[in-house]
């Protein structure tokens, strides 16, 4: 802490810049390829524009996260500014827990509320009077309007592959701990063992997630147009899914580093952040297994 | 005219000094007690709640001038230096407090109250349209649409405004007095919420579910209100007019709209002339189409098409039946084949094929939308 | 701390960068705060000028001036940019200026992550402004955006609107996570977390809210944007969902954010009252622990905005017991100004009557809130102007009074210049009568039955409604006053001292003013 005693301030910076046009263009031509497409216009120009977008973002993220590396290297990181770090990826970690506790609480709400109300029972069963013959139950299979949403045929049942999956996910928290003691110790080749079978792990459940959503699609006609079981089920483990890549990407980064050499035992926050928040997504996913598979 | 009372309180007297007394009976600056039951209980709750709060603030602000006018520095007041006392801190949150449960008492009977909605007498079903509200007797076998009454001419400026100005409706909803009448509400396409003062009565009409509420009117009479969620273009023209009469003419008054729905089914039948479609038509168009269409069938693009010179509306027969009476799924088109009878169809549709210099010349009879729908 | 520290930048005495490359590209916290609020007053006076549009149809009964479909859209226009573009960022411009300085830290804890957290602004501003020229036109489903009018029912525009939103949210969740990590990373020596100023605990409460829900609002207009395009079913019962799903995130989001808007604002008045008393300020602990219990409250209540829309009695009972129970604290609140104002020894300078009317007002706003508490009552009041009334009485003179009196208070300290006090008075008084004349009266509307969101009216309400519009003509043709005295102290004036108030007291103070480029940079020590 003796820098502390010594404020400096920091360099001007121009990926934060370069960020904002990247995510503004991107956004705006994802937008712009959903509305020209239900418009039925041609969604060539937009396509073009998120392109631009992702790539102008993907220079972003090489260069400032390249440059926060290269200063961290240099060792011109206080413990100060490494507390800021933790305190900046923790609360963002809180920030991602509500993100899906919206989602979460959709789930509950509507199978604790909505589906028996629609289905007669509860304060607000006079519902039923609008859908005749509805009866609620969840999974829900049969929904109020078949015309509109067709049910899907069958649900996906956890014992199969989300038990699987549910394996994967909880010993590669495990690994990911294991590598973060040999990192500590300094035991390189086990590091990147252990960090390699996270990865490893990571990427397998990506994989039997994908083939569990092409069977969902192909076979039971779970889709996200079957109603609000489809809805919640691939909202709930679509934006998991997207944070396992998010997660895995960052693993990946940081066996990058560790075989570049990167990293000392008591100055790794890279690390530790990646770990982190493979550990929040461990969680998340334990919270779907049970009341999205489940219960 | 909605019952006003003469009891205009001033609420504040800092606004009853800003406003100025010329005609007194357009500046109404309280709720009214209204005519039933419940909107007397929230009237006594508001009245009640409203007089704390002004006493609470005559004490606060009178400490607050006190200090204001009296401990200036430059009347040379010298500053204390107290800053924390642990017994007014504490007085201070126990006594809101105990005003607060106070408060509570009164609005939890009248809230249970008005969430009983059992052992009534009349059941209506009122649904929300964009912008009109649906009546269905369901006891009864009977139900009709109430939609604004006032001309367009007066709202864009080029009428004078009539007493009832937006307020009015050419069929309201008809209630007998003294019977505890259950509304069961629910919409059609977005979220409307349906509200009269006088009654106390005010609750959201949300697509696809069913709330209950319900009101016993004790006074005859005629009482206005108007939708009160945003609902689109013309939330803002959407009243409601409840009138509640005594049980004779009221029965009598049902009696009439079931044998005025059987009439409707056997005109089916009839054989109808282009003119008489036409006339029809045109008030089907003006009551159900205008407030999207507009009365000269302009539409206002790209939001709501035009149907002058439409293809649809000149060329496609066929496609303007399915589009009238199914509507365009997902867009403010809807569905009219269960909001309008087989001659009011064939009879709007058939004027929009021969209105404003769509001169098809061709007739769709409510025969052919009977043949249409049974097919 | 910091960065990037190239052996260059650790000169402090170097100042700012010239030219257009110091407000793109800079990290330093001042700048950052300067961009925030001259972003902030511009969207003040854009979503003012939709207010203006509002008044002038409702001058009058009939349509005069816009058509229905417009005045929807000017109407949500004018609440979104309001709430997320003129009160958000006024409030985390104050934050970024005064923060550090309040602390005794040099800058932000994550410099480059501020600069990007104000840069996404005006390009979600620029995204949600250009709807105005699409095809179908901007949102008009209100600034609560309530399906199935935002979702089946909404113009293309929609789905704009919606990553519009996303930006946003991503730029103060950022901005939030700073704000946290700066105040419990970068305390100098001795500040414990009992003596920080209140302006930074009412904003690390606030950062907390903030990082709370925003995501969660990031949930909600997720779900519409997959029912608008990818045909989930969440806010439609065919499928199984239900808008009033919509309604119950989005007012867990919402609640807590109308504190957002507010309780930085409960800082401000704290520091401007004591100082203009010349007396330290009473309850220093309560007036903590009050905010804290406002934060936790505001996630319990949220269901008040939807009374009318059939919960169950059981759960109607129950968020309007919470609802009421935060005049408790909201009230000690209240009660230690006046009482840091007893036996004080009173000036009133700009701030000091910006706060007083503060008190005085969104009191008042704050008892119409109470009222709209009380559920049943609530069935008369919900959707009417009446809640028009009371919003703005908490977020005119609340949240905008506040932020005036903080600009008047550290105008000073930022610009090394007083402003004109006899112009700014001016600017308080106009204000003042303008702001009273435009929404008292639309108590008196809501309780005769105006509902609120029509473009046009039942001729009773004729009356008051051109009473109001005056007012509001009044209030924002003052606003540019306010512009006015701000150009004219940056550019110049009498001389201010480091410490312009007599019974000011804070760190800020101990520094020149105006406050140098680099601030702190060996940490002041804290007894
Ligand atoms: C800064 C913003 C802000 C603040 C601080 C508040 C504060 C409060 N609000 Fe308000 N509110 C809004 C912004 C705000 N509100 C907005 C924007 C809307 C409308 C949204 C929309 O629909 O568009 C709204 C709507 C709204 C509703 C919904 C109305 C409806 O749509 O039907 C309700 C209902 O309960 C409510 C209640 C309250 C309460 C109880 C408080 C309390 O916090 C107030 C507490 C303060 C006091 C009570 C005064 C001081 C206390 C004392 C002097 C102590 C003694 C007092 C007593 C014991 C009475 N508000
Ligand atoms: C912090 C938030 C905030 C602020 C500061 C304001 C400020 C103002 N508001 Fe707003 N308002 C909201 C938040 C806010 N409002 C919200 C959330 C809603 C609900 C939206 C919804 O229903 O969805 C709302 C709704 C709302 C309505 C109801 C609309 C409706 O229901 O249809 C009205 C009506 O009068 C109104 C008026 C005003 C006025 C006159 C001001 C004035 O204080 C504005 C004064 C400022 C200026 C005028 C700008 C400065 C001056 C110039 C640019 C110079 C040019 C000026 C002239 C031509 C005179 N507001
Ligand atoms: C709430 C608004 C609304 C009302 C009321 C309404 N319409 Fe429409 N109408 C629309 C919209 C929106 C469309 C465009 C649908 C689309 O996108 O294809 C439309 C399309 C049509 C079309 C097709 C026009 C074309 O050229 O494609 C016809 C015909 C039509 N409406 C007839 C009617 C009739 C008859 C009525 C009354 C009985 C009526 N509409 C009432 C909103 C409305
Ligand atoms: Cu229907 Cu507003
Ligand atoms: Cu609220």
């Amino acid at each position: 802490m003796a820098q502390e005693q010594s404020y400096y301030v920091p360099e001007q910076s121009k990926w934060p810049i370069v960020a904002t046009v990247g995510l503004g263009v991107t956004l705006y031509g994802v937008a712009s390829i959903m509305v020209n497409g239900k418009q039925g216009e041609s969604t060539t120009g937009a396509w073009v524009m998120f392109f631009i977008g992702a790539l102008i973002m993907a220079y972003m993220l090489f260069g400032w996260f390249g440059s926060v590396i290269r200063e961290s290297r240099a060792g011109l990181y206080s413990a100060q500014m490494d507390r800021s770090f933790r305190w900046g990826m923790g609360w963002f970690i809180f920030s991602e827990i509500m993100f899906f506790a919206a989602f979460f609480g959709a789930l509950f709400y509507v199978r604790v509320f909505v589906v028996p109300w629609l289905g007669g029972e509860g304060d607000k069963g006079t519902t039923n009077m609008l859908w005749e013959g509805f009866q609620a139950s969840w999974p829900l299979v049969n929904n109020p309007n078949p015309e509109a949403y067709p049910g899907p045929k069958e649900v996906i049942g956890p014992w199969g592959l989300p038990l699987i999956n549910t394996i994967l996910l909880v010993s590669s928290s495990f690994t990911v701990t294991v590598a973060h003691h040999a990192l500590k110790a300094g035991q390189r080749q086990k590091l990147k063992l252990w960090l390699g079978a996270t990865i490893v792990l990571a990427l397998v459940f990506l994989t039997l997630q994908a083939q569990e959503y092409v069977h969902a699609y192909k076979d039971l006609d779970l889709t996200l147009q079957s109603g609000i079981y489809g809805s919640t089920f691939f909202m709930l483990t679509g934006f998991h899914g997207a944070h396992v890549m998010l997660g895995s990407l960052m693993l990946i980064v940081m066996f990058v580093r560790v075989s570049k050499g990167h990293f000392t035992g008591d100055n790794h926050f890279g690390f530790e952040a990646s770990a982190w928040y493979w550990h929040f997504v461990d969680v998340v996913w334990l919270g779907l297994f049970v009341f999205v598979y489940i219960i | 005219m909605r019952v006003h009372t003469k009891r205009t309180l001033p609420v504040v007297a800092v606004a009853s000094l800003a406003a100025p007394t010329s005609v007194w009976a357009d500046w109404t600056m309280n709720m009214s007690p209204g005519v039933t039951g419940t909107s007397n209980q929230i009237f006594s709750l508001h009245m009640t709640i409203l007089w704390i709060c002004v006493a609470i603030g005559v004490v606060v602000f009178g400490v607050m001038f006190w200090s204001i006018i009296a401990h200036r520095k430059s009347k040379g007041h010298k500053p204390a230096n107290f800053h924390e006392n642990t017994v007014v801190e504490i007085l201070w949150t126990i006594i809101p407090l105990a005003i607060l449960v106070a408060m509570a008492i009164p609005a939890t009977a009248t809230l249970i109250d008005m969430y009983d909605t059992s052992e009534a007498e009349v059941d209506i079903k009122v649904t929300g349209y964009q912008w009109r509200w649906q009546y269905e007797y369901i006891n009864e076998d009977f139900g009709f649409f109430s939609s604004l009454a006032t001309p367009r001419d007066q709202i864009e400026n080029r009428q004078a405004k009539g007493e009832n100005y937006l307020l009015e409706v050419d069929k309201p909803m008809k209630v007998p007095v003294g019977k505890k009448v259950r509304l069961l509400l629910t919409a059609n396409d977005v979220i409307h919420s349906w509200w009269v003062p006088a009654l106390g009565v005010k609750k959201d009409a949300i697509p696809g579910f069913i709330n209950e509420t319900w009101t016993r009117i004790d006074e005859p009479g005629i009482y206005r209100g108007q939708c009160t969620e945003l609902c689109g273009k013309d939330h803002g023209f959407m009243p409601v007019v409840v009138e509640a009469v005594p049980q004779e003419e009221y029965d009598q008054w049902v009696a009439e709209q079931r044998e005025a729905a059987e009439q409707e089914r056997l005109l089916t039948e009839k054989d109808w002339t282009m003119d008489e479609l036409m006339e029809r038509g045109e008030q089907v168009y003006a009551s159900a189409c205008a407030s999207c269409h507009q009365s000269d069938g302009s539409g206002s693009p790209p939001a709501f098409p035009a149907l002058k010179g439409s293809a649809v509306a000149t060329e496609d027969r066929a496609a303007h039946i399915d589009i009238v009476v199914n509507g365009v799924s997902g867009t403010a088109m809807q569905a009219f084949g269960s909001q309008l009878s087989e001659v009011e169809l064939g009879a709007v549709i058939t004027y929009e094929r021969n209105a404003w210099g769509n001169n098809t010349g061709e007739m769709v009879t409510p025969q052919d939308i009977v043949d249409y729908l049974s097919e | 701390m910091s960065a990037v520290a190239e052996s260059h930048s650790q000169e402090h005495h170097h100042g700012p960068a010239s030219g257009i490359t110091r407000w793109l590209l800079t990290t330093n916290h001042k700048d950052i705060g300067t961009m925030y609020l001259i972003f902030s007053f511009a969207m003040f006076l854009l979503g003012g000028s939709m207010a203006m549009v509002i008044r002038a149809e409702l001058f009058q009964p009939g349509l005069q001036i816009v058509q229905p479909e417009f005045f929807n859209q000017m109407t949500t226009m004018h609440g979104l940019i309001m709430v997320f573009g003129a009160v958000m960022p006024a409030f985390v411009g104050l934050a970024n200026w005064m923060l550090p300085l309040m602390i005794g830290a040099p800058d932000m804890a994550l410099p480059r992550m501020n600069n990007w957290s104000f840069w996404l602004l005006p390009c979600a501003f620029l995204i949600l402004v250009s709807t105005l020229f699409m095809q179908g036109g901007a949102p008009n489903f209100g600034w609560t955006f309530y399906a199935p009018l935002s979702t089946t029912y909404g113009p293309p525009s929609t789905t704009f609107f919606i990553f519009a939103i996303h930006i946003m949210g991503v730029s103060s969740i950022m901005g939030a996570i700073n704000v946290i990590a700066t105040i419990l990373n970068l305390r100098a020596p001795g500040m414990t977390l009992m003596k920080m100023p209140l302006f930074v605990w009412t904003w690390l409460i606030t950062a907390f809210l903030l990082i709370a829900v925003m995501p969660v609002l990031a949930g909600v207009v997720t779900m519409m944007l997959m029912d608008i395009n990818f045909g989930t079913s969440f806010f439609d019962a065919s499928g199984g969902g239900d808008p009033v799903l919509f309604q119950h995130v989005f007012w867990f989001f919402g609640h807590p954010e109308v504190y957002i808007m507010i309780l930085p604002a409960f800082g401000v008045i704290s520091h401007i009252v004591s100082t203009f008393s010349r007396k330290p300020l009473f309850g220093y602990a309560s007036m903590v622990y009050a905010v804290g219990a406002i934060a936790l409250l505001s996630f319990v209540v949220w269901a008040h905005h939807m009374f009318t829309v059939g919960i169950p009695l059981t759960g109607q009972l129950f968020f309007m017991y919470a609802t009421m129970l935060i005049a408790v604290p909201t009230g000690v609140k209240v009660f230690n100004w006046v009482a840091t104002m007893f036996r004080g020894s009173l000036t009133f300078e700009a701030p000091m009557l910006f706060a007083v009317a503060f008190i005085i007002l969104f009191t008042i706003g704050g008892f119409s809130g109470l009222m709209l508490a009380i559920a049943p009552a609530d069935f008369q009041y919900h959707d009417t102007y009446f809640v028009v009334a009371h919003f703005h009485y908490v977020l005119v003179p609340g949240a905008i009074f506040g932020i005036f009196a903080a600009a008047y208070y550290w105008l000073p300290k930022w610009t090394g210049h007083m402003y004109d006090e006899i112009l700014a008075k001016t600017h308080f008084w106009l204000s003042f009568v303008g702001m009273n004349l435009a929404f008292f009266p639309m108590h008196f509307l809501g309780l005769a039955g105006m509902p609120r969101r029509i473009p046009d009216y039942a001729l009773q309400f004729a009356d008051f409604n051109m009473v109001s519009s005056i007012g509001a003509f009044l209030f924002g043709a003052t606003q540019l006053l306010f512009l006015f005295i701000v150009v004219k102290c940056v550019r110049g004036g009498e001389k201010a001292p480091a410490k312009p108030w007599e019974g000011a007291e804070g760190l800020e103070w101990t520094v020149p003013s105006p406050a140098p480029y680099h601030t702190f940079s060996t940490p002041p020590e804290v007894k």
